[in-house]
């Protein structure tokens, strides 16, 4: 259903994010991204969802396809409305609104009323505790609430594409294992997921292919199962030895580290 | 006591005007991130349609007219200038809007020149007598309306799809438009209501006990900005409270002057700003105001 080809994005006409990134979102999947800090994994998102511009970020060359339709010059309401949400890094919810106003502002692009009702009576459902706390301030939830308003709110939008960048972010592994099991069940609705992690052991749990990106390139890519199995996954994203060491005789005291710097 | 129930109302009234004007500069803050110093012209330019239009077409159809004007104004700036510089610094948006102020302004001074327009109201400059107390007619309605305003504004802005989505743009533009939210038609409507806003206080400014339309109701609007500042500039709250507080100082102030003797005449000119100064003083943020808030 998303297709992006080919696609080169810069900062500013200088900073190069994206180098010749190409990834494939078949209609119905959970596909995970993969990458450290400055791999390019946020500047994918923003262009998927419109808001490079507010970033002053620029496509140079490629193509991003949603269906039928070239994305890339279209605003953020434009592909919202085209069922392409985007839940933030860093879940910020409007905190001083109460949640049932952010779900609201959710379901702001959404003309179709019963639509609105339909899509908050889900998120009602799949997050009981957000209907108990609808009268309150977004900043007074935990951490692990506002990651699931974050999400609920997305979803009023009724995404045919949802897009999630880094929903574990600074959550405790209980709550990421939730996480992981909403991205299941919303998967399992009908709604194609994007997902952008660095925690690769939910990623690959949940996603039925995944692409690894490194400096704003594809490094690796293949079926969730596949990758989660190779060498290069397993030490860098995995945090397992791999079976045979690296380096031939690793000296006593010091640690094996990783064989590049990506910060 | 009679003086002061009379001085005590006539500050309400005064300060729930300089509410409306302070109540446009803060949701034109929230929405589009400008302090925007376009209220006075605004506003004269509102009174300037309202007092010219009457004569040919009518009093009510001038104020409709003249507020329809106002806001149109308000629009045209936001949609050909601020809407095309959005990115620029805060600073420069601010100096820029002190341009058009200026520019508008001078061509609205030029044609009003040394006169006094009239504004036909039909209450006329009667007074009336609450008990004791008098206050002219033209404050009373005022208030009145500045009262139904109020209201009616700060329940859209809690309750409908435009008061959600210009909340949200206003804590977190980015996310709100991801939501879908379109952050340009958000600031354009902001500015529509400010310019409407301005030019319902405008008309009641320009009557009794003020003699009329001159390029003096400019000054009116400078006092609102101290009232928006005191309230804190992000707070629609702190609009109604700073205004309120700004009209009843002002009024208490011109009211005892001959008690105040020892400040210096007209001193009811400037206790907005010594108010505004002292307020900040204490609550550099003003009263409502959020507190600029930093991620650990």
């Amino acid at each position: 259903m998303l297709s992006v080809d080919a696609l080169h994005v810069t900062y500013g006409g200088a900073v190069q994010a994206l180098r010749g990134v190409s990834l494939e979102i078949p209609d119905g999947k959970v596909v995970a991204v993969l990458g450290s800090n400055g791999a390019g994994k946020s500047t994918l998102l923003r262009t998927l969802s419109g808001t490079l511009r507010l970033h002053r970020g620029r496509i140079d060359s490629g193509s991003v396809r949603y269906g039928d339709v070239a994305l890339g010059s279209r605003d953020a309401a434009a592909a919202v409305r085209m069922g392409l949400v985007q839940v933030p890094e860093g879940r910020r919810i409007f905190g001083r609104l109460t949640v049932e106003e952010n779900l609201r502002a959710g379901g702001m692009g959404n003309r179709d009323k019963a639509a609105k009702a339909r899509a908050r009576d889900r998120v009602y459902e799949m997050f009981p505790v957000l209907k108990e706390r609808a009268g309150q301030r977004g900043l007074l939830l935990s951490g692990g609430e506002q990651q699931m308003l974050a999400i609920g709110r997305a979803l009023m939008a009724s995404p045919k594409l949802l897009l999630l960048d880094e929903p574990s972010l600074g959550l405790a592994p209980r709550i990421i294992g939730q996480i992981g099991e909403v991205i299941a069940e919303i998967n399992r609705q009908g709604t194609s997921v994007l997902l952008v992690e660095q925690n690769a052991t939910m990623a690959l749990g949940v996603a039925d292919l995944a692409y690894v990106l490194d400096v704003g390139e594809v490094s690796l890519s293949g079926s969730a199962a596949e990758l989660a199995r190779t060498d290069e996954v397993q030490r860098l994203y995995l945090g397992h030895d791999s079976d045979e060491p690296a380096a031939a005789e690793p000296t006593p005291g010091t640690r094996k580290t990783l064989s590049r710097w990506t910060a | 006591m009679t003086q002061f129930l009379s001085l005590l109302l006539n500050g309400i009234s005064l300060g729930a005007m300089y509410a409306l004007i302070a109540l446009g500069f803060v949701i034109i803050f929230k929405a589009s991130e400008v302090v925007s110093f376009t209220q006075g012209s605004l506003l004269l330019l509102g009174a300037y349609s309202i007092a010219r239009l009457s004569e040919p077409i009518g009093f009510l159809p001038a104020v409709v007219v003249g507020i329809l004007l106002t806001a149109l104004a308000a629009f045209l700036i936001e949609r050909l200038v601020i809407n095309r510089l959005r990115g620029a610094p805060v600073i420069s948006l601010a100096i820029v809007t002190i341009g058009i102020d200026i520019i508008l302004l001078t061509e609205l001074i030029r044609r009003i020149g040394s006169d006094i327009l009239n504004v036909p109201h039909p209450w006329g400059s009667e007074s009336v007598r609450i008990g004791d107390v008098g206050i002219s007619q033209n404050r009373l309605i005022a208030t009145g309306v500045a009262g139904v305003l109020i209201i009616a504004f700060f329940a859209a802005f809690k309750y409908s799809s435009w008061g959600v989505a210009m909340r949200a743009s206003a804590e977190d533009g980015e996310t709100a438009a991801l939501m879908g939210i379109r952050l340009g038609r958000v600031s354009a409507l902001a500015w529509i209501v400010a310019g409407a806003l301005a030019a319902v206080a405008a008309l009641f400014l320009v009557g009794a006990p003020t003699p009329g339309v001159s390029a003096a109701a400019y000054t009116v609007a400078l006092r609102a900005f101290p009232a928006a500042i005191l309230g804190g500039l992000d707070s629609t709250g702190g609009a109604l409270v700073g205004g309120l507080l700004i009209g009843l100082a002002e009024s208490f102030a011109a009211g005892y002057q001959d008690q105040l003797l020892f400040l210096g005449r007209g001193f009811g000119d400037v206790v907005p700003y010594v108010v505004m100064i002292a307020v900040l003083l204490v609550r550099p943020s003003g009263l409502f105001g959020t507190k600029e808030l930093t991620r650990v």
